[in-house]
This record gives structure tokens, sequence and C-alpha cells, in this order.
């Protein structure tokens, strides 16, 4: 049993959790994830690791409620548990020196980005932050990005903050500029990050991202998966998550998450029916 | 070496050989409840006077683990199970695992004498019931340990290999530690072999048991990641670790259509029925997605499986496509029987050349060729060759690849210095030692893919590797210690 140490509420969707796990907390590094199952009747969902206090024995996670178990994890309160937390999991990301480098974070994906670039900085790199979402309301971690980054710039589609536009929109400016821009890490939804790295192709600038791809046992063995980088099977579990974004096929990766798309409804409306029921005060 | 039945060889080979209750097959092709119900007592009782009682018990020889098959039927003889139970646990230490997926076909019931002319005693089917009366009426005692050890050694993997590793280095009297990457225990007992073979309350028995020999389990814990095998002898000071984590990675035949939606690995197929119980979406989270046309890739148990779970999960039609004929089958005889009861259809010497998806990706069907046998190849068996012209389609919208599988290299990759081979299993000596010491290998790791009786004769060989290693370091301590004095 792994319990809630605490939770912070960041965006009306996205949530802050610091969760007890002794052993994950001591070996995580930037670009792990851990395998989540919060109950006997759980599913398992692969969570990126935001960061980790060793002495407290806890690891920092930053999700977004939009399926049925990161739902149910928004209802979990302080001191609530979650049946079981394995990892660290993945290959952590390569940390080295490029000079400058742009990290650009799509919506939740810039809590996974976070740990990455604070590493990044670490390891000596200018670090350029662009964060992008829909609205203002799905910004986060602007303040933390901005502790070690040069710049932080912001884009939403409906234009509620920063720039209107997308992350792609600064990126081309920021390749275009001076600053010589030697690396990109990018990490949000796949559309995004397709588009950065065929923005950053032309530019004909390295371009790391991070696959959300389905898992079940995120240790390399169901296959599940699997995804095709340079004409190559590779499972993002062990293999990744993160690859060169210019030899990544998108488009199939994208296709494949749609797989469960229906039930991942039923799911979710057996969810919301619960939570009505508490909110309406029928459960107990 | 007595005999127990009076009745003459002559006499017990008029009697015929019993069969297990089975459920019906129309039944149980569409539930999960376990297919065969195994012997009862009357029926246990008849077969086990068919046995010979022969003076040179060769059915010993064909069992991988050597257990006296002829004291524990005599015991059955003579009505006392307990015994004949506690007789299987000396060699065996998952006599109601092995009784129910061990090929004896191919092993102690291949060689016995009653079977050169007729049918060959059900020597598992005996061992099933014995395991089973044994649960049933609360005869398991705990085995008393002797001795105290303080060397701790580390398990990792609770597959077959692991568990009976544990036990036997746990009944020694050494304090051990099972480490498991998944959430719940066994390995592929848990996430590989479906319910209708054997019932999760049976592993979830041998778990408890082995728990209550003083084994401490970690569950979650992938080594190699959460701690690696140089932590586990630096930081939580094991003296010894067995290394018997299978093989679990999947392999893919490498044709184009496999990344459509619609086709799985048998191993995430059948992980998210067995481990995640996806047929019971949405009281249970993890979803499944089947067609009413299921084909199958394969020829082992495992295919065996994919293919009989998937009409459980409610396929009309149920293809298992092979490239070889029915006599090089890997999969158990019982199994491919059963099959053919629940209306699997076979396509032997058929190939399988290309996936066909729609415009959103979802498996349209299948493109096969037929093949016919040439000469034998490496492997002793006639290789297929592929006949001109024959290319068809199989239309399915769900294709389930179960071509074999390899070990998960994360161990290998993370110790330096162990030495693995081409195919990717653990390289182990005659004692089942590693390039490593203090590390032992056994089970598909080593072997990269056999059965579940094999890991555990591994299991048990590597414990007393183990002892033997851990035994000689505690005496020269000794004499150095002498010396010094």
């Amino acid at each position: 049993m792994h319990t809630i140490i605490a939770k912070e509420v960041l965006s009306p969707t996205i949530t802050r959790y610091e969760i007890e796990a002794p052993f994950v907390a001591r070996k995580r590094l930037p670009g792990n994830f851990v395998i989540i199952r919060l109950e006997e009747t759980g599913e398992r969902i692969p969570l990126t690791i935001v960061g980790s206090d060793i002495e407290r024995g806890t690891i920092t996670l930053i999700v977004q409620a939009i399926g049925k178990t990161t739902r149910a994890l928004a209802m979990k309160k302080v001191g609530d548990s979650i049946t079981d937390v394995a990892g660290p999991l993945g290959t952590p990301t390569p940390i080295e020196f490029h000079g400058a480098v742009a990290c650009v974070g799509g919506g939740v994906g810039t809590a996974e980005l976070y740990p990455i670039s604070q590493a990044l900085h670490k390891a000596g790199n200018i670090i350029h932050t662009v964060i992008g979402a829909r609205s203002k309301d799905l910004i986060v971690l602007e303040k933390e990005m901005g502790e070690f980054s040069k710049d932080v710039f912001i884009t939403t589609e409906d234009g509620s903050y920063g720039r209107k536009g997308l992350v792609t929109d600064q990126l081309r400016d920021l390749l275009e500029s001076p600053l010589g821009i030697s690396a990109v890490y990018a990490i949000g939804p796949l559309p995004m990050m397709k588009a950065v790295s065929n923005l950053t192709k032309k530019y004909g600038v390295k371009t790391l991202v991070s696959l959300n791809a389905i898992m079940v046992d995120g240790t390399g063995m169901c296959g599940g998966c699997r995804v095709t980088v340079d004409g190559k099977m590779k499972f993002a579990c062990v293999d990744g998550p993160e690859f060169d974004g210019h030899h990544v096929d998108f488009d199939e990766l994208i296709m494949r998450n749609r797989t469960y798309i229906d039930l991942e409804k039923v799911s979710n409306e057996r969810c919301q029916h619960h939570a009505d029921q508490v909110e309406g005060g029928v459960a107990r | 070496m007595n005999n127990v039945n009076p009745m003459k060889p002559s006499e017990r080979m008029k009697i015929p050989r019993q069969e297990s209750i089975e459920q019906d097959a129309v039944q149980r092709s569409r539930n999960f409840l376990e297919v065969s119900l195994g012997l009862d007592e009357a029926r246990a009782m008849i077969e086990s006077n068919r046995c010979l009682e022969c003076k040179n018990p060769v059915c010993i020889e064909g069992c991988p683990v050597n257990i006296d098959i002829r004291s524990f039927i005599q015991l059955v003889m003579q009505k006392d199970y307990a015994g004949a139970v506690q007789k299987i646990r000396e060699a065996n230490s998952l006599p109601a695992i092995c009784g129910r997926v061990c090929p004896q076909e191919s092993q102690c019931e291949a060689v016995c004498t009653m079977g050169k002319k007729h049918p060959s005693v059900a020597i598992g089917k005996l061992e099933r019931f014995v395991a089973d009366y044994e649960s049933a009426h609360n005869l398991f005692t705990l085995p008393i340990v002797k001795e105290r050890f303080e060397e701790k050694v580390a398990i990792v993997g609770s597959g077959p290999s692991g568990l009976t590793c544990a036990a036997e280095l746990a009944k020694m009297g050494y304090g051990v530690t099972l480490f498991e990457a998944l959430h719940a225990v066994g390995g592929v007992l848990r996430y590989g072999i479906p319910e209708f073979r054997l019932p999760r309350t049976i592993l979830d028995l041998e778990v408890e048991r082995i728990k209550a020999i003083g084994v401490e389990i970690y569950t979650n814990f992938l080594v190699g990641r959460t701690a690696t095998i140089d932590e586990l002898f630096d930081e939580w000071k094991f003296s010894a670790v067995f290394l018997g984590t299978g093989a679990g990675t999947p392999t893919f035949m490498g044709i184009p259509g496999e990344n459509l939606s619609g086709s799985y690995s048998a191993n995430e197929f059948l992980t998210r029925v067995n481990l995640m119980k996806a047929y019971k979406f949405p009281d249970y989270d993890t979803p499944i997605k089947l067609g009413k046309h299921v084909a199958v890739i394969g020829g082992g148990n495992t295919a065996m499986d994919a293919v009989r779970t998937s009409r459980r999960l409610g396929a009309d039609k149920a293809y298992l496509i092979y490239r070889r004929s029915r006599e090089e089958m890997p999969a158990r005889v019982e199994e491919v029987h059963h099959a053919e009861q629940e209306g699997i259809e076979f396509m032997f010497l058929t190939n399988p050349i290309r996936i066909i998806g729609d415009a959103n990706n979802w498996v349209t069907g299948i493109e096969c060729q037929k093949m016919e046998l040439g000469e034998p190849d490496e492997s002793g068996r006639r290789k297929p060759v592929p006949i001109k012209g024959s290319e068809f389609v199989v239309e399915v919208e769900t294709v389930i690849e179960a071509i074999g599988q390899k070990p998960n290299p994360i161990i290998q990759s993370t110790t330096p210095g162990l030495d693995v081979s081409k195919r990717g299993t653990v390289v182990t000596n005659e004692e089942l030692g590693t390039s490593r010491e203090g590390i032992f290998a056994g089970g598909d790791l080593a072997r990269g893919g056999a059965t579940v009786i094999l890991a555990m004769r591994d299991g048990k060989k590597a414990a007393q590797s183990i002892h033997q290693y851990l035994t000689t370091k505690r005496e020269k301590k000794e004499e150095v210690k002498v010396a010094v004095a």
C-alpha cells in the first residue's frame, strides 16, 4: 500500500500528488515512470515520475484527470492509499550537454518535461522553455520551469494566456533566432510531438520525444506499447519511453492509441455515475 | 519392493483407463471455470489398481523431478492419500499444479509399461487427485525446519522455478526473500496459464504455503530497476541470488500489419485476461477488444491457451493457424483435444504472411499461404515450405501471435559480468551457477522456453547448489577464523 502524503490541485483537472514509494524514490532518474494500480479491480497505468524525496521516501506525480483511473485518483484524499506502485520503469533520459536547448511542454506533458529540463540545466545547458495548452487553465509548472530556464514562453490555442497559437509557432521563432538551439525535448500530446518533430526536422535539430503508448505491465512483457521507430519495432516501456522524434511513426501510434476508445468511454461513464452518486449523497 | 495389489497383471490390464470428469464442451467454451474436474475417489482407486507396480518403475525416470510414482500410487491403492501426496512432495512441492499442467504423455506416461499395449496409467490425474484431496481435507502440514542459517537468499521472479527454489531454501533454514515485478505472485502461472486450466485458488494456496514457511515476498519490485543485483548483494546483504525471471518478452513474426489495432501478442492478450481479469470488464477496469473472428498463430500451449480463451470471450470463429502439421505441434495432447471439442478450427500447414487492416487501422483479415513438409530441419522436424500461388485471406478482426517468448533483458543488461547467450538466455553450468559468483539461474531464463516442471526442477537443483555454495563459504570462513585464532 502506498499512502498519499500530500495533494495539491494545480488546475481544475490537474493535480500534484506526493506518494509513499521509498524504493522508487531512491532509484528514480529523469525520464523514469511508474505503473500504478489503484485497487484490486483497477487497471495498470503508466505515470511519469516528476520528482522524489529520498528522505521522506516519496515520489511526486502530476496527473490530469481524463480517464477512469486518473479521475478515481483525483477523488482520493491525503491519507488514502494506492494498492500498487511499481518502478522506476523505462530507460532514463540521456542527459547530455548540447548548449542551448528548447524544452517544449504540451499541457500536462510539461510535468513530465520538468525533471528532464532540470537535469539538462544541471548538465550545463541553457534552457529555453515553451509551454503550450488549449487554454490558460491547462498551463502548469510555469513558475517551476522558470526557476532554471533562461526564458519561458507560453502559448494557448484560445489566446487566454500568453501568445495565441501553438507551441510550434513559438518554437519556430526560437529556431530562427540566433540563440543556436541545438536540441529539442518535447513532451505532450502525440499530435503536438509530431508537429514539433516535423518542424525541427526542417532545421536539422535533434529532437527527443516521450511516447505515451498503451501499456499493461510496463516491464517489456506484453508488447502492447510497441511503436515503429526508424522502421523497427520498439517497446516504449523498456526501449523508451523517449525516442528520436524524427524517426517515430506518429500516425501509427495515434491510431493504436485509439484501440480502446469506446471501452474507455464505458469506464469513464461508470466513474462519472459513481462520482455523481457520491456528490448526491447516495453512496457512502 | 513388494506388491500391494493382489491382482494379476492380466487382470489389471483389463481395467479401462479412468477418465476425468469434464465440464460439457459447449458449456465450458463460454466460461472460465476449470475444464477438467479430475478423478473422484472411486475412479482414482480403480485407476491406481491399473498400475503394474513394476520391479523397474521406468515412469520415475520419465519424470523430470523423479517423483517416486510407484510408491505414491501404492499409497493410493491403500487409501493413504495424505501419505501419497507426502511421497510426491519429497520430489515436487507443487503437485496440484503439476498434476494439471505437466505434459505427462511425453514424460512419465510415455514410458509407462502398461502403455506398451494399453492406455498408460493416468499418473498425472492421480497426482492431481491426491493433491486436491489434501487441500479439500486440510491435510497439509508445514515442513519442519531443522536448522537455521544466517545467510539470506534473494529469489528473483515468482514463477515455477522461483517458487520452488524459495520453498526449498526456506525448508533448509535460509532466510528467503522473493522479488516479483508484477503486483501478483506466480509468474507465468498467474499471467499466462488461464483459469480454466489452473484455477487461481490453487495458485493462491501454494503462495500462502510459501509465506507460511517464512518466505518474505516483495511484489511490484522489478529487479534491475527497483534495485540491481549488485545492490541486492551490497545493500540488502543477500549472500546468494537465484534468477528465475522466465521468458516473458514476446516475439513477433515481423510480417506487415502487426501494429494494427486488434493485433496482440499472446502475452498481452493472456495478461489482460488472466492477470487483469479483462473478461470481467467493466467491473474490472482493464479492457480487451475481441472480434467475432479470431486467428491465433502458433502451435504451442500458449497458442492453445489464447485460442481457447478467445472462444470464452465470445469469438464465433476461433482459428488456430500453424505452419507445420498436427504431429509437430508442441502443445499438450490434452489441450489440443480439448480445443477441438470446444470448436476451435485448426489450420495446419498454413503460414501467415500479412495482416490486413482498414482505413482506421483495425484488423480485417490475415493473408496466409499453404505449406508442405520438406526435408527435416535442425530440430529434426520436417521443414514447412511455401506452396507457390496458394495465398488466401482469412477474414478476422483479431490476430494473436503466440510464436514464442524470449527472456526479458533488464537483469542481464544491469548486471555486469553476467554471461548471456545469443538467444538472450543466461548461461549456466551443470550446477546452475552463472558467470558471476553467488548468482544462480534456471527455468526459462536459462532454457529459453520450456515447461513448468523443468523450471521447477531447476529451482530445486539451484536450491541445492546455493546450499552447497553457502556451506563451502561458511566452512572456509570458519577455517580462517580458526587459523587466525
